[in-house]
């Protein structure tokens, strides 16, 4: 192992060694390290390249805010993700791991020519050229900026893995597995409630676990974790670690990204790789710490310079020494005990630079007993060092000036800018922040949801403070619950409390316009750009945040946008709540596109409603078509038939002699009660008090605005009874309809509504020998034609089963339609098709059914109507009950543009030639020579080849099209312009002879 | 004003950038402008544009209650396209996407009209019948629209799944090779330092908190947080929030506002090539200049101004989305937010005269709102300034909702069978 | 994703069993043939769309299948109360007050 691995130290198991590659090479690191711990232990600090700049950039931090060292991580086929966070990443033996953005490699990348014309890519700098020549933006200057954008490559392979997704209730969710949140969940669970704890890291411990030498109650910080989580285990709390909050929404509903996978070197193929938890809180304790901030100067970018807490964990928790020789440049006291505990790992410190001019005297003398040079009132101006720092230049600062520089030295230089409380989920709800200017950060003000806030998200800091706020909260959150405790009070020994001052970018002897200091590392921000967008005017911070894309970078502003604020203030010269704070939004770390998925993938996108006979029409080789969430069959080929041969001999067959065809989808509603009559007035066209029970009527439904809503055969069963049809798509939006209008509009109607669509399988059997087929199953009615005519339906038993029979059709021919029980629908199906065979019966799919119709006329709604079609205009005005006082459309159907004359109607068109089909959707003209834009007078509804025609039919939409019979109008195609003739839509047995026995 | 140009940028990188101007300033309030347009979205200050430019108006101010560009000119998905089925929607986009063609070199602002083509997937039957219908009709009036085999479709668009065996598999699609995205913010920055140019007022946070109106019922000002301000003519481009500043002028809209959400994933390099939209699973997706992944969804089910928005949806929009591109699956989403659209009852906009004389509104753009700014500003200022319909958008009238004469683009496409 | 209470089934449950209908107490016209086109445009699209407390109707979709009526802040998408169809409308100084 390499010399920056400190033997013995820190959480990962030195007995493990684990093997991965970075570009290829082979890396070894320990079971628990990260892959930028690993890398580190090695040595590499270069990880990554910048957005913009392609800058090289070492990890910055050692957590989920990182934005420089993304890498590319791969397991094998299918199993890639651009962009993955090193510092997050643990590593497993096996695992590929790339660097991103470079090319040719890492350490020598072509896109870094963009560093050196910096100058011209200020911020904004695209929205003010490659304007000319217009043409060059699509062709030459947009692919340009795109290719050099992006990070890492897009995976190219469908996902192999699976995800899941689950619902969570609790009393108490505890975000944050710290020291505040360890407390929090102590007493909320002691005092007898439900407690849900969740932390991104694998191990709860938060701060803690980069704080080992700290003493909780006596007992050295690491123990008090491990004691602490087993006495939650044992109170029943749900310790749930790599696991992120990632969104904070309505009513203390939390989203929960759990990973389970990406850490194991070989998942056992079962378990999920991630599961998407949607938690239902009564209380939400927010204990998310608070994130370092960098300091702004110039060089503050490359490989080497990293927040000293991030430097801290490295060491306590990976045992990892960042460096040899140190640089400490800080405004903040916690900086000042990294550099001991690094010290004391053997790292030689160079210098502490403290901006403040008389730091903390116990510090001062902490650091003079480790003989380290403190260099109060400094500033940096400065680093050198391509692809890892090298040096630091080091300036005194007086007032507001800065002195002569002095070049120290180094290997690493390690930052602090003070630290900011993690406000994001608490932004979720829409709660306020308060800027408080002690502190110089946002607070948590005024709370939207049930939650409280707890230890340094609410500025607290020191690990005693945060401890005994954690408790206090966590009591806090189960005292509206309705249970009092009394919180635990914490004692700390070696506590390491502090405080710090915030900055805009540091001061400089040198020319502050070239100086290139960071504050959106991955996006390339400069101090600069931010001073640029307020002189050009940018004067909020979405503005300013919008035009240099600070902010914007996958970590979403977490390292960048307190800096970001405070040197826009600066420049605005107005304080920075008045600058306002741009809005967090979920997730709170970029979240895998499958966890949102969950299981609603391929089949389980969405369900698919199969009828009772589906089964059959499978087996029997149906093609099939979907029809909103139904997939139906479509026709059923013969060896070597396409879809038109098929067609063709399914319509033949029928109307020579009979088709079996599963009408199962039709929407079916039950309307029942004393005064359905009276319901069925209203809500329909068509009269219906003097329907007599056993027969049938098509009915129309309008919707209050006066425009067709569906249509159906409805039949009276009894005087209190109908059997009501609607569109296969219909069905629900029917039902929702009559329900509102029954409980909202009429509530004085007594009327009950069921659906029974799923309740009973349909088969339709349709032609001259279809009541030969059926006959002699049928039980308890009489089928002649005097006992049963058209549009009746009887109450009986069909093959044994109990049944509704219709005698209808919707093909022209002699029709019925049998419901029976769908338990028994297939069962009647290979009957009837059994008895059928010798009269060669045929079944057919949808398309046959829309030929059979079409060629008698009958409307398909929605495809020859839609939504701006009245009756009149379908050629419906029959259907509608002149004498009725009211109905649902009535109203509507008056208005000045329903009764106008000329309106689109719908007529059947035959083309010129006999032999040409018409497009669906083909518009009508009816001058073909005309310039564009054209003046359009409809448009084709439907049309098929029709074999009982002898010819392509069609119906079509055609302004005045009722007063246009015999006219020729235009169909100009992008090839031709296609000539027919308008005609009525009857295209087959117009005396109606095919429909009587 | 700077005139923006490749020279000027060397020039300035030359100085140390110190020498840029204020793209607009930020103004306080006259006592009285010829023309007030309320809300500084792309709509409105592209209004104050064209009045300035092209009627000589020049006394106007565009009044927001927030920052310029803060409301859903900077929420978009920045999808534009005129592939509309009826003959007014289709004149009132294609005159937007006329406008959008020069409208860089118009601003001498780059707002990156990007013609990427956006293309619209058939999945069954219905489908195919209406997006059919769409293409002949947008071929007969002039606008670019054609049919693809989902063959073709693949070849336009590599990362889509056309396997027959997804639960929506791809049958065909409709492709429009002029639509494309922009940058949006951009947009609203261009007007606004155009119309600032020409002497427009911009003036931000001042929430305007009624329409004030005289004896004889004209228009005669607006109270704002900064007091009241006289106007001739106001103009009401609030999109969200036009029922709410419409009502203090007793005027009552057929609107109701919803929120809308979409999201980005992490930047990649280019993957995706043009935008795809695909109704029938309420999702649309397109790459960012920058390597995003832009990703729309349908509305949530209940009107709000929470700009908040649920879980579920997004679920659904994600599962949609890795449905149709299956690499995507390990994608990681990055940001997620909400907008507020305001829905008409027939899914058009609004925009023209009022029944009050002096106040006129452009509203109701659902989640079409950003592919129509150039048209709808330039046509809303040509209103303001004649009190006259453009021919544009003239049919997009308030009575149509009395006299039933509907342009329902939504209705056109409904399902039933 | 909203929690709604459902005043039939006196539940509080998820928002993915409820629909939403629209805004509440607008009553269909009792003799439709007598009002003006004004009129019934009125009652077909002009809605108050509030920025605030919001009368709603909702239905329990996949429960009772019951429409109700709610007031809904659309600002912070809370419910300062749900209740039954024909409950007459809540004063809003009520509520208003009894939410503080």
């Amino acid at each position: 192992m390499s010399s920056f691995r400190v033997s013995g130290r820190g959480r990962v198991d030195h007995t493990q060694p684990i093997q991965f590659t970075f570009d290829g090479k082979k890396i070894k690191g320990f079971k628990g390290d990260t892959v930028a711990s690993a890398l580190l232990a090695n040595g590499i600090h270069l990880m990554g390249r910048s957005f913009k700049y392609h800058r090289p950039r070492g990890a910055v931090t050692a957590g989920s805010e990182e934005p420089n060292a993304l890498v590319g991580t791969r397991r094998g086929p299918g199993r890639f993700e651009p962009n993955t966070r090193a510092t997050v990443q643990e590593i497993w033996d096996g695992l590929q791991v790339n660097s991103q953005n470079r090319y040719p490699s890492l350490s020598f990348d072509i896109g870094a020519i963009n560093d050196k014309a910096y100058m011209l890519f200020s911020a904004g700098f695209y929205y003010k050229t490659f304007m000319w020549p217009k043409s060059f933006w699509d062709k030459v200057y947009e692919p340009f900026i795109r290719a050099a954008a992006g990070l890492g490559v897009s995976p190219t392979e469908p996902d192999p893995d699976h995800y899941a997704s689950r619902y969570l209730h609790t009393d108490v969710l505890i975000i944050g597995a710290g020291p505040a949140g360890l407390a929090a969940a102590l007493s909320a669970a002691r005092a007898g409630s439900r407690v849900t704890l969740v932390d991104e890291n694998p191990e709860a411990g938060g701060s803690l676990l980069s704080e080992p030498s700290a003493q909780i109650e006596d007992m050295p910080a690491w123990d008090w974790v491990g004691k602490t989580v087993a006495e939650l285990k044992e109170l029943g709390v749900k310790l749930m670690t790599r696991t992120t909050a990632i969104g904070y929404y309505h009513q203390n509903m939390v989203g929960l990204c759990e990973k389970l996978t990406d850490h194991l070197a070989s998942p056992d193929g079962e378990t999920p790789r991630e599961r998407m938890w949607r938690v239902r809180a009564k209380q939400v304790v927010l204990a998310q710490g608070a994130l370092e901030k960098p300091l702004v100067f110039d060089g503050n970018d490359r490989p080497g310079v990293m927040l000293a807490g991030s430097a801290q964990t490295y060491l306590n928790r990976y045992g990892v020494r960042v460096g040899d020789k140190a640089v400490i440049l800080t405004s903040h006291d916690s900086a000042w005990y990294a550099a001991f505990d690094l010290a004391d790992a053997g790292t030689t410190i160079a210098a502490i630079v403290d901006t403040r001019a008389e730091p903390n005297a116990d510090l001062v003398a902490e650091a003079t007993k480790r003989g380290i040079r403190i260099m109060a009132g400094h500033t940096v101006t400065g680093t050198e060092g391509r692809l890892r720092v090298k040096s630091v230049r080091v300036n005194p600062v007086t007032g507001s000036s800065v002195g002569a520089p002095e070049v120290i030295g180094c290997d690493c230089l390690l930052m602090s800018g003070g630290w900011t409380p993690s406000l994001h989920l608490f932004s979720h709800t829409k709660g306020t922040l308060a800027w408080d200017e002690e502190r110089q950060t946002f607070l948590p003000d005024h709370k939207a949801e049930e939650c409280e806030i707890a230890g340094a998200g609410r500025g607290l800091w020191g690990i005693e403070a945060v401890l005994n706020d954690g408790a206090a909260m966590g009591a806090a959150a189960v005292k509206s619950l309705g249970k009092d405790i009394a919180p635990a009070s914490y004692t700390v020994a070696n506590d390491r409390p502090g405080t710090g001052v915030s900055h805009k970018e540091l001061p400089t002897d040198l020319d502050a316009g070239k100086a290139r200091a960071f504050v959106d590392y991955q996006n390339d921000v400069t101090a600069k750009d931010l001073r640029l967008a307020v002189r050009e005017g940018m004067r909020s911070i979405e503005h300013v945040k919008r035009y240099t894309t600070n902010g914007m970078a996958t970590d979403q502003g977490k390292m960048s946008n307190i800096n970001g604020l405070n040197i826009a203030s600066d420049a605005l010269g107005v304080p920075q709540p008045k600058v306002g704070l741009t809005t967090f939004r979920p997730p709170y770390t970029p979240t895998t596109f499958g966890a949102f998925c969950g299981y609603h993938k391929g089949s389980h996108f969405e369900v698919t409603r199969k009828t009772p006979i589906d089964s059959w029409a499978e087996e029997n080789g149906a093609a099939y078509e979907p029809v909103s969430l139904w997939r139906r069959a479509w026709y059923f080929p013969k060896d070597g038939e396409d879809m038109h041969a098929a067609v063709d001999r399914e319509c033949r067959a029928t109307r020579a002699s009979v088709g079996i065809f599963d009408a199962s989808t039709l929407g079916k509603i039950e309307v029942v009660g004393p005064d359905a009559v009276e319901f069925m007035n209203r809500m329909y066209t068509n009269p219906w008090t003097k329907l007599a029970p056993g027969r049938a009527r098509y009915g129309l439904l309008l919707g209050d605005d006066g425009f067709i809503r569906d249509d159906g055969v409805i039949g009276r069963l009894a005087d209190d009874r109908f059997h009501v049809t609607t569109t296969t798509g219909g069905a629900a939006r029917v039902l929702n309809m009559m329900e509102d209008y029954l409980q909202t509009e009429w509530p004085d109607l007594d009327v009950w509504l069921t659906s029974t669509t799923e309740q009973w399988a349909t088969i339709a059997l349709n032609g001259p020998n279809a009541r030969k087929v059926l006959e002699p199953f049928v039980e308890g009615q009489d089928m002649s034609d005097e006992a049963f005519p058209h549009m009746s339906v009887s109450e009986c038993r069909v093959g044994g089963f109990p049944a509704r029979l219709f005698r209808i059709s919707f093909t022209g021919e002699v029709g019925f339609e049998v419901n029976v029980p769908a338990h028994a629908g297939r069962a009647l199906w290979e009957m009837l098709y059994e008895a059928g065979k010798k009269y060669d019966i045929c079944p057919y799919g949808t398309e046959t059914m829309h030929v059979l119709r079409a060629e008698k006329g009958y409307i398909i709604v929605g495809q020859d109507t839609d939504g701006t079609v009245t009756p009149h205009d379908a050629g419906l005005s029959w259907a509608i009950g002149k004498m009725k006082p009211d109905f649902v459309g009535k109203r509507g159907l008056a208005r000045p543009d329903l009764v106008a004359e000329g309106r689109k109607q719908l007529i059947g068109l035959l083309t010129e030639d006999g032999k040409t089909k018409l497009e669906e959707g083909a518009q009508i003209v009816l001058d073909p020579n005309q310039p564009k834009p054209m003046k359009m007078v409809g448009h084709v509804t439907s049309s098929y080849h029709s074999d009982a025609a002898g010819r392509p039919i069609a119906m079509a939409l055609l302004e005045d099209g009722f007063n246009r019979m015999g006219e020729t109008i235009y169909i100009p195609m992008p090839d031709r312009v296609i000539k027919a003739q308008v005609t009525g839509t009857v295209f087959y047995d117009p005396e109606g002879a095919r429909l009587k026995l | 004003m700077t005139h923006f140009s490749a020279l000027s940028l060397i020039k300035n990188a030359l100085s140390g950038q110190k020498n840029w101007e204020p793209q607009w300033p930020d103004s306080e309030p006259k006592a009285e402008y010829d023309v007030i347009i309320v809300g500084a979205g792309g709509h409105g200050l592209g209004a104050a544009y064209y009045l300035a430019k092209e009627h000589g108006i020049t006394n106007v101010a565009v009044i927001d209650k927030g920052w310029l560009g803060g409301g859903n000119t900077g929420r978009n998905t920045t999808i534009i396209r005129s592939n509309y089925l009826y003959d007014e929607s289709a004149k009132l986009y294609d005159h937007a996407l006329d406008l959008w063609d020069g409208l860089s070199q118009e601003l001498n602002y780059n707002v990156m009209y990007s013609q990427r083509g956006v293309l619209m997937l058939a999945h069954n039957v219905h489908d195919v019948q209406s997006f059919q219908r769409h293409v002949h009709a947008n071929r007969l009036n002039g606008v670019d629209n054609v049919w693809l085999s989902k063959e073709e479709a693949k070849e336009f668009c590599p990362p889509l799944d056309i396997s027959p065996n997804a639960r929506y598999p791809v049958v065909g699609a409709a492709l429009q090779r002029r639509a494309g995205t922009a940058r949006h913010d951009a947009v609203a920055w261009g007007y606004a330092r155009g119309a600032a140019a020409r002497g427009v007022d911009i003036i931000q946070n001042c929430p305007v908190t009624a329409i004030r109106r005289g004896p004889d019922g004209r228009v005669t000002g607006v109270e704002t947080a900064k007091g009241f301000i006289g106007a001739k003519k106001v103009a009401v481009s609030a999109a969200g929030h036009t029922s709410v500043v419409m009502d203090t002028a007793g005027v009552r809209m057929p609107l109701e506002s919803y929120p809308l959400q979409a999201l980005v994933s992490e930047p990649i390099k280019p993957i995706f090539p043009c935008v795809v939209m695909s109704n029938s699973v309420h999702a649309y997706i397109s790459q960012s200049d920058k390597g995003e992944l832009v990703i729309g969804s349908g509305t949530d089910q209940y009107t709000s101004y929470s700009q908040r928005g649920g879980l579920p949806l997004i679920e659904h929009t994600v599962a949609a989305i890795c449905e149709i591109f299956p690499i995507f699956n390990r994608m990681r989403m990055l940001r997620k937010w909400g907008g507020i659209v305001d829905v008409t009852p027939d899914r058009s906009a609004i925009l023209g005269k009022t029944p009050v004389p002096g106040l006129y509104v452009n509203c109701g753009w659902g989640t079409g709102g950003v592919k129509a700014t150039p048209g709808a500003a330039h046509t809303l200022a040509w209103t303001v300034a004649k009190d006259d319909p453009h021919p544009a958008n003239a049919p997009f009238t308030l009575e149509r909702f009395s006299t039933g004469r509907l342009i329902d683009e939504a209705a056109a496409a409904a399902v039933a069978h | 994703m909203l929690l709604i209470h459902c005043p039939y089934c006196n539940q509080t449950l998820p928002e993915a069993e409820f629909t939403y209908a629209g805004e509440a107490h607008i009553a269909r016209p009792a003799d439709p043939s007598s009002v003006s086109d004004e009129e019934w445009r009125d009652f077909l699209f002009i809605r108050t769309n509030v920025k605030g407390p919001h009368y709603e109707r909702w239905r329990h979709f996949h429960g009772c299948g019951r429409y109700f009526n709610a007031v809904r802040d659309t600002v912070s998408d809370r419910f300062l109360i749900t209740y039954k169809t024909d409950d007459p409308r809540p004063e809003l100084s009520k509520l208003l007050e009894k939410s503080k």
